[in-house]
């Protein structure tokens, strides 16, 4: 199984969205950055099919330079190699990802042969477009499934799972495929400290495509409105619960 | 005219199509709105959408079409496409709505914009960060492809409707479009009370410090007939399993009262309980970020504080 991971880096946002100065991103001086969760997944599944069926991962990110870390991370948890399409740091829409993604996976596959399976999350945490994957598996002519909580491969097929009301809905598809995945899916590992030193001597290619227009063009960025409630304190310690209980009975849950 | 996908079951149309509808009626701006309906019921599914403004239901024919196919849907809404040339097309934000309209947009290279709450023209302002954000945009193709963020515009009736013109019609459909197809399902049967439906939630965080720390969540939820959930922090330690999460990649709450345990309020787990009705935050921070989301706190240690809850409301109940 030659199987590719597409990752995007996202801030880790806390309890507030602070915005930059000119309204078109958020304020990242004071935080950290991670893999979009749905992605994490995928690479960890990804590495689990791999150790399954053998194989190996290519994880893929377009981010800025430091979108390194990420793919460095995805290293760690088991892929082999990275494939880094670093831009200035402007946001790209969801056509230009795909179709400058698409561009390096025809690429690779001309050099590598094709993949089996290539994975996306779901949706990015951040710019939630919904659309990369299917673009994507559009345009290289191949079936996608979306949504993924379960996956397994069996004779040359995938089989699909989505949480749906009720139950699972199940797909199988021939490969080679496009799916995405969501959180849940899999329980991601914890790196170990060996495998941390290790992703550092993998191969991570880098290159710097160029930004197609945008149409899907960010204008700005706002912050909703509710946010700054002031909760009212019912008091401290165990001696606030008949307060807690008055509050029940009065709103009818109790 | 604007083109609205409307999801429907068992005869039945989607809430959230139906509020998708009041979008398209803001995008069309007086030219009218059309529906296309995909899958068996369609036709039944039809009749009471005059009240919410479309003219004339365009039902999909065709038996290949009893089980979800992705590319199925978005061949037959591209069909209508070609032939009634409209202005945009709209559908609810739901898995299916923004996977069928990701396929028409691939298909066609058009942009797509996912989870809008507003459209004006070419301007649309949409969701990001599960809703913790908002963002004004353009969106530079014709037809405006967009996708209604659920729970985000009211359903809204128009006066003096008639049910609308059915007119069936039989999708060209390939073999490549069935080749992504529901082939099972399984049913799961859930024990208790379902963390999306619970009138009271009782959630956990960090601050429950392990996976027996539940232990004491679990009785408060019993005795409230509640649901109980947790955060992300707490999936990722593997305390609780991913059905359990509350947040922006796990599960959408909206009870009555959301009891956040030991949970800091990252926007994370805010955009999945900002549904509920009120929230009632035990924080041994009286600075945790959940503080200005939430209604009501008791500031302490949730481990003297929940269990002193449940046992004032058995002593309230009464032997």
């Amino acid at each position: 199984m030659r199987i590719l991971v597409c990752v995007k880096r996202v801030p880790l946002t806390g309890g507030r969205m602070v915005l930059t100065e000119d309204e078109r991103a958020i304020e990242t001086r004071h935080l950290g950055f991670t893999i979009s969760p749905h992605e994490e997944c995928g690479v960890e599944e990804a590495v689990r099919i791999v150790e399954q069926h053998g194989g190996d991962v290519t994880v893929l990110t377009l981010g800025p330079a430091e979108a390194e870390e990420q793919v460095r991370d995805s290293l760690a948890a088991g892929a082999d190699r990275g494939v880094l399409l670093a831009t200035d740091g402007r946001e790209w829409d969801p056509q230009a990802t795909a179709q400058t993604i698409l561009g390096t996976i025809e690429r690779e596959q001309g050099e590598g042969g094709d993949f089996d399976l290539i994975v996306f999350g779901n949706e990015s945490a951040d710019s939630g477009n919904f659309q990369v994957g299917i673009r994507v598996a559009h345009a290289l002519g191949r079936p996608v499934v979306t949504g993924l909580k379960g996956l397994s491969i069996e004779d040359g097929r995938a089989r699909c799972e989505q949480e749906v009301p009720g139950g699972r809905d199940v797909y199988l598809v021939p490969l080679p495929a496009v799916v995405t995945v969501l959180e849940g899916i899999n329980l991601p590992r914890y790196p170990s400290v060996p495998a941390k030193l290790r992703a550092r001597q993998k191969p991570v290619e880098t290159s710097s495509p160029e930004r197609p227009e945008s149409r899907l063009e960010m204008v700005r960025l706002i912050v909703p409105p509710g946010q700054g409630k002031q909760a009212e304190i019912l008091g401290t310690g165990a001696e606030a619960a008949p307060a807690v209980v008055e509050m029940m009975r009065e709103i009818g849950v109790a | 005219m604007v083109l609205a996908l409307v999801e429907h079951q068992d005869g039945q149309v989607d809430e959230l199509s139906l509020q998708a509808l009041t979008l398209a009626r803001d995008l069309a701006g007086g030219d009218g709105v059309e529906a296309v309906l995909v899958g068996d019921g369609g036709r039944e599914a039809s009749a009471l959408l005059g009240a919410y403004g479309v003219a004339c239901a365009h039902v999909a024919e065709d038996e290949r079409l009893g089980a979800y196919a992705p590319a199925a849907w978005a061949q037959s809404v591209l069909e209508l496409m070609d032939r009634l040339e409209p202005s945009g097309v709209v559908a609810a934000g739901t898995a299916r709505g923004n996977e069928v309209l990701a396929h028409v947009a691939a298909r066609r290279d058009l942009p797509f914009a996912a989870n809008c709450t507003q459209v004006s023209g070419d301007s649309v302002t949409r969701v990001r960060w599960g809703g913790s954000l908002l963002e004004e945009a353009r969106l530079h193709g014709s037809p405006a492809l967009l996708s209604v963020a659920p729970h985000t515009v009211a359903a809204g009736t128009v006066n003096g409707a008639d049910a609308p013109a059915v007119e069936e019609f039989a999708p060209t459909l390939s073999e490549a479009d069935l080749v992504v197809q529901v082939a099972e399902h399984e049913s799961t049967v859930t024990a208790g009370v379902s963390l999306a439906d619970a009138k009271v939630v009782v959630s956990g965080g960090r601050g429950v410090g392990s996976a027996e720390g539940f232990a004491i969540l679990e009785e408060l939820a019993d005795v409230l007939g509640a649901a109980v959930g947790c955060s992300r922090v707490v999936t990722s330690a593997g305390w609780r399993p991913h059905t359990d999460q509350v947040g922006q990649t796990g599960t959408k709450v909206s009870p009555d009262l959301y009891i956040a345990c030991g949970i800091s309020g990252a926007t994370q787990h805010i955009a999945g309980c900002k549904g509920a009705k009120r929230i009632l935050a035990i924080n041994s921070d009286a600075e945790a970020p959940i503080l200005a989301s939430a209604d009501y706190a008791v500031i302490g240690d949730l481990g003297e504080i929940v269990p002193a809850i449940t046992a004032e409301l058995r002593k309230a109940r009464g032997p």
